[in-house]
């Protein structure tokens, strides 16, 4: 197996997309090398992006925050800034793995390992944050949904990787939030997991809505009818269990170790109505 | 304080009951002490297990030329390698093995009978080549079908795992074979009568999972075996001598050819009293000629080792209106997994064990499934019989509208109760753990609304055994103290301190040791809570032979008789008329003389010890429902326990924590998810879910102190019973809390989710 390190973008592009043996992508590794301890894979190419600054980077410009893609989660924790703007995004990285882990889990490693179980992506989505993704032919941009097509499946092309999260403007009166069900406190993976984002007007409307859900269907999903049922409501009782029954309907989950079709679908209401519910007090907060 | 010339205490104690660092402590937090997987050596072989991929499977051929052709492997080893030997049963823990059976579970023979069950083994240069090889080894086998659960497996229709296995104590005997490898009955007065008594009877059927011991240290060993036919081995176990036994036995060793180190144990809850890997890396190495290593993955572990049974269990409990119980009856089925010997015996004998009753029958079964053998756990068989009884003494409690501290205080053992297992209690400690439960803030603490409050009860009944122990006092008057119990919980701190009581001397001054199996005397391994009790009183034994020999020494320097010495505060004073007449030696001056005044001091003792002494504990536990999630959190728990004498403190309270931890997860997330194939799809610690620290309060512990009249301490174990009442307390408390009662464990999420769902439906309707 052999082991790059490039310094820039066009470095691990010509690595990844260098007509050689297909390598994978290490930002973290917190995926990689336990499937690859476990004879899961066995890549001859690893080429590892974090000596390439603009992967570690946490920016904002003009209200725009912009985080690199092997940002670790324990750096996402502590920068006051992301915190925030996007406390959902934040409290997702937040929950994955123990505090070793968190010194190197990335947002973008957890997009692309493709589990729908992911717990930053449905945050990611819910958020409305955009990819950069560097390859052979220039930089381009799609929304995180549009990523993983299915459980170990991406979107991107030979020689493409994430470099970057860029996230929309926040409005005034604006947040969001991220909750998971685990049996466990922590240490675990998600049976399912709910991120939301709320914009209110100064009269105290939802005026947007984006609502994620993760593992309960083979990725995660936008439900976009858990959104509506909010825009133009308080987000009251009614509303958010319209909401809820929304998000129900939207999955489509397994029954496996983790847990039962019933269960996820289910819970997924419940998730998502007191992940609405956190992220709307924190946009009343935030006015 | 001080000690007299025998070393027995007049009742208080300067070094017994104290919290000194432990002196294992350092070591193991700066990543100095040596666990199974630190041991390496020059030539050394990695050994691996071919295991295999069918729960029920017979064994056509095995073709390992492929393997031996690759280069860097240098032997491999099947059933060929190892002779077969008839059915004889010895003692393991509180549990038995049948020396047929262990040989094939070490290494299957005619078949695969789980999934995991090891098939062959490779030696080779590294990791690498010997996964390799491990995949170039062709095994030929007739898939059979297979049954996971006690109850189908007791069908008459099942698959056989046994073809000749014949029902034993079944009069007349069965005249064909089954599943049932055994039943057991105890008996005491007469049930119907005493259910005719009742006002009040109650009866239910209860399921608990197989749960896994969850020792973060997997199994791992090294073998070194000689051209002349002698081996040394080192291995993480409970128990090195009952290993070395084994593994003689296996091998057809004379055991004084086999030296066994116990290496420091990450874990062990009792299911490191078997043999798995050690006989394999024994033969890997006879026949390589190389040391052999071998360690376990965690799927390996899951798979292959442990687990506790998984259970069914009908029990019914009469009473009185007053609250007086009648009578208690209970059918136990337990899982054995692949081979006989579950602990059904044990769990027959303490399910009505903390009630004083007239009349009781207790049936087992112990029945072989296609999982992994089963093996010691805490208390093994006791949690869930235990479980069962004392979750419907709760709901008579709750029927007539009693306190259940108060219920069992009316009905609780104590010193005379004649167990239905046979013996009568000595003083125990039951009425004062209800009576510090009753008295406790906790048990008067208001709750929250939404939350329930739960209280069980638990026993278990302790062994002693053969125990050997030595103290070797050195030059300077320091003592090296050697025991033969590996130490899983604190107990060379626990030694060290009984020593240094009948000595009279400072505890720091006494370093302590595990010798091997060359070291010392026979000595049982550590199991049935019996370290502290059984090596306790053996190194009582070993310090009071030495204070003898020390009074004799100093006699002999004074020219007084022996009798007129007497040891004190650890030092020999002239006694009788002679009091005074000399300044007297201490410990650290007749060290120093030993050359010039007749030479060392040895203490020596092996002893069988009698007269554990049971342990009951009682539990509160407060909990949380999620009704929307089915999540249950622990809000508050204490373990009231009687100790007999903590010896540490510090070390009992880390005990009866554990146990009670180990039993949270028991109830409520622990649990082998397999496919319709017999395959476990939850071998590893993610989604086999123990508890994380942040899943459980701080656990709040009472040490009640009845002393155990045989013990000059008046220690009693106490490493076992915290794990038997956790899972009835916490199914009490969430019955308190949503008005449904669970009968099968685990609580998880949702289970406890479509409970509540199943019961909104009724009121909706």
């Amino acid at each position: 197996m052999r082991y790059e390190a490039p310094e820039s973008v066009e470095g691990a592009v010509a690595l990844l997309g260098g007509g050689g043996p297909r390598g994978r992508v290490l930002a973290g590794g917190t995926d990689l090398l336990v499937q690859l301890r476990a004879g899961v894979v066995a890549p001859e190419l690893v080429v590892d992006i974090k000596r390439i600054a603009e992967t570690r980077e946490i920016r904002e410009a003009d209200g725009m925050l912009v985080i690199g893609a092997a940002v670790s989660g324990a750096e996402l924790g502590e920068h006051p800034v992301a915190k925030a703007l996007w406390p959902g995004v934040v409290e997702s990285a937040e929950l994955i793995g123990s505090t070793q882990i968190q010194g190197r889990a990335s947002l973008a490693g957890n997009l692309c390992n493709a589990s729908p179980a992911a717990d930053t992506v449905p945050a990611l989505v819910a958020a409305a944050a955009t990819c950069k993704i560097a390859g052979p032919d220039g930089v381009r941009r799609i929304p995180v949904e549009d990523v993983c097509t299915g459980p170990g499946q991406l979107s991107l092309g030979d020689g493409e990787f994430v470099v970057a999260f860029e996230f929309p403007k926040r409005p005034l009166r604006s947040a969001d939030a991220y909750l998971r069900f685990i049996p466990r406190t922590e240490m675990d993976i998600a049976v399912v997991g709910a991120g939301v984002n709320l914009t209110f007007d100064d009269g105290g409307r939802c005026v947007a809505a984006r609502v994620a859900l993760g593992a309960v269907a083979p990725t995660v999903i936008l439900v976009e009818e858990a959104g509506e049922a909010l825009v133009g409501t308080t987000c009251d009782a009614a509303a958010l269990q319209e909401m809820a029954a929304a998000a129900s309907a939207a999955c489509r989950p397994i029954d496996d170790k983790r847990g039962t079709v019933e269960y996820r679908t289910e819970v997924a209401g419940v998730l998502a109505t007191r992940a609405a519910g956190i992220a709307a007090q924190r946009a009343k907060g935030s006015q | 304080m001080a000690a007299n010339s025998h070393g027995k205490t007049n009742g208080s104690t300067r070094w017994v009951g104290t919290r000194p660092v432990r002196p294992d402590g350092v070591d193991k937090v700066t990543g100095r002490a040596r666990f199974g997987a630190d041991v390496h050596l020059p030539n050394m072989l990695v050994g691996k297990v071919l295991r295999s991929p069918h729960a029920h499977a017979r064994i056509r051929s095995i073709d390992t030329s492929a393997a031996l052709a690759l280069p860097g492997v240098k032997t491999v080893v099947t059933r060929d390698d190892f002779n077969d030997l008839p059915s004889e049963f010895v003692p393991a823990g509180e549990m038995l093995v049948n020396y047929r059976d262990v040989v094939r579970n070490v290494m299957a023979r005619e078949k695969a009978l789980f999934e995991g069950h090891p098939v062959a083994a490779v030696a080779a240069v590294s990791e690498k080549v010997a996964r390799e090889a491990l995949a170039l080894i062709k095994v030929d086998y007739e898939v059979l079908p297979h049954v996971l659960d006690v109850v189908e497996a007791m069908a008459p229709d099942a698959p056989l795992l046994h073809e000749d296995m014949i029902t034993a104590g079944v009069d007349p005997a069965p005249t064909t074979p089954s599943n049932v490898a055994k039943v057991v009955e105890f008996k005491i007065g007469d049930v119907e009568a005493g259910f005719a008594e009742a006002d009040i009877v109650i009866e239910r059927e209860f399921s608990t999972q197989p749960v896994h011991q969850g020792y973060i240290e997997p199994h791992s060993c090294i073998a070194n075996y000689s051209e002349d036919g002698q081996a040394e081995l080192w291995c993480t176990t409970q128990g090195h001598f009952v290993v070395r036994g084994h593994c003689a036995k296996l091998l057809g060793m004379d055991v004084s050819k086999l030296r066994v180190t116990a290496s420091e144990i990450g874990g062990g809850f009792g299911g490191k009293t078997v043999v798995y890997l050690e006989p394999v890396a024994l033969m890997l190495s006879r026949k390589s000629g190389q040391p052999v290593k071998m360690t376990m993955t965690r799927e390996e572990v899951f798979q292959a080792s442990g687990p506790a049974a998984g259970t069914r269990v009908w029990a019914k409990v009469g009473m009185t209106n007053e609250g007086r119980i009648t009578a208690g009856e209970a059918v136990l089925k337990y899982q054995a997994g692949a081979f006989q010997g579950s602990p059904v015996q044990p769990g027959c004998m303490c399910a009505f064990a903390p009630y004083d009753l007239a009349h009781v029958k207790v049936v087992g079964y112990d029945v072989v499934v296609n999982r992994p053998k089963v093996a010691a756990y805490r208390a093994p068989g006791a949690p869930q019989s235990e479980f069962a009884v004392e979750s419907i003494i709760d709901e008579l409690a709750k029927r007539i509208g009693m306190d259940p501290v108060e219920l069992r205080l009316k009905n609780a053992a104590k010193e005379g109760t004649k167990a239905a297992y046979g013996p009568t209690f000595g003083p125990v400690g039951l009425v004062e753990t209800l009576e510090e439960a009753k008295a406790h803030d906790h048990y008067r603490a208001p709750l929250k609304p939404g939350q329930g409050r739960g209280v069980a009860s638990g026993f278990w009944f302790n062994i002693g055994g053969e125990t050997c122990a030595t103290l070797n006092l050195g030059e300077d008057g320091t003592i090296a103290l050697v025991a033969g119990t590996p130490d899983i919980g604190g107990s060379r701190a626990s030694l060290c301190l009984q020593a240094a009581e009948t000595l009279g001397v400072d505890v720091e001054r006494i370093r302590p040791l595990i010798g091997d199996t060359s070291t010392l005397g026979y000595t049982f391994l550590t199991g049935g809570s019996r370290t502290a009790f059984a090596s306790g009183m053996a190194v009582v034994e070993a310090a009071r032979d030495m204070i003898r020999q020390l009074c004799e020494r100093a006699a002999k320097i004074w020219d007084i008789p022996a009798e007129a010495v007497e040891w004190i505060d650890g030092e020999a004073r002239p006694a009788g008329s002679n009091a005074g007449e000399f300044e007297p030696l201490s410990l650290a001056d007749l060290a120093r003389l030993a050359g010039k005044s007749g030479g060392p001091f040895v203490g020596r003792a092996q002893i069988n010890a009698q007269g554990a002494g049971p342990s009951f504990g009682t539990h509160i536990v407060d909990v949380d429902v999620d009704r929307e999630t089915g999540r249950v959190t622990i809000e508050r728990y204490t373990v009231i326990q009687d100790a007999g004498k903590a010896v540490h403190p510090s070390y009992v309270e880390g005990q009866l924590q554990g146990g009670a931890v180990q039993g949270i997860g028991w109830a409520l997330n622990e649990e082998y998810i397999y496919d319709d194939k017999g395959r476990l799809q939850n071998p590893g610690f993610l989604d086999y879910r123990i508890p994380v620290c942040s899943d459980v309060p701080m656990i709040d512990t009472v040490i009640v102190e009845v002393p155990n009249p045989t013990h000059p301490y008046g220690v009693r174990g106490v490493g076992e019973t915290p794990i038997v009442p956790p899972m009835a307390a916490i199914a009490n408390a969430v019955d308190s809390a949503l008005g449904l009662r669970f009968t099968d464990l685990p609580m998880s999420p949702p289970r406890v989710l479509k409970a509540l769902g199943d019961a909104r439906v009724p009121e909706a309707a």
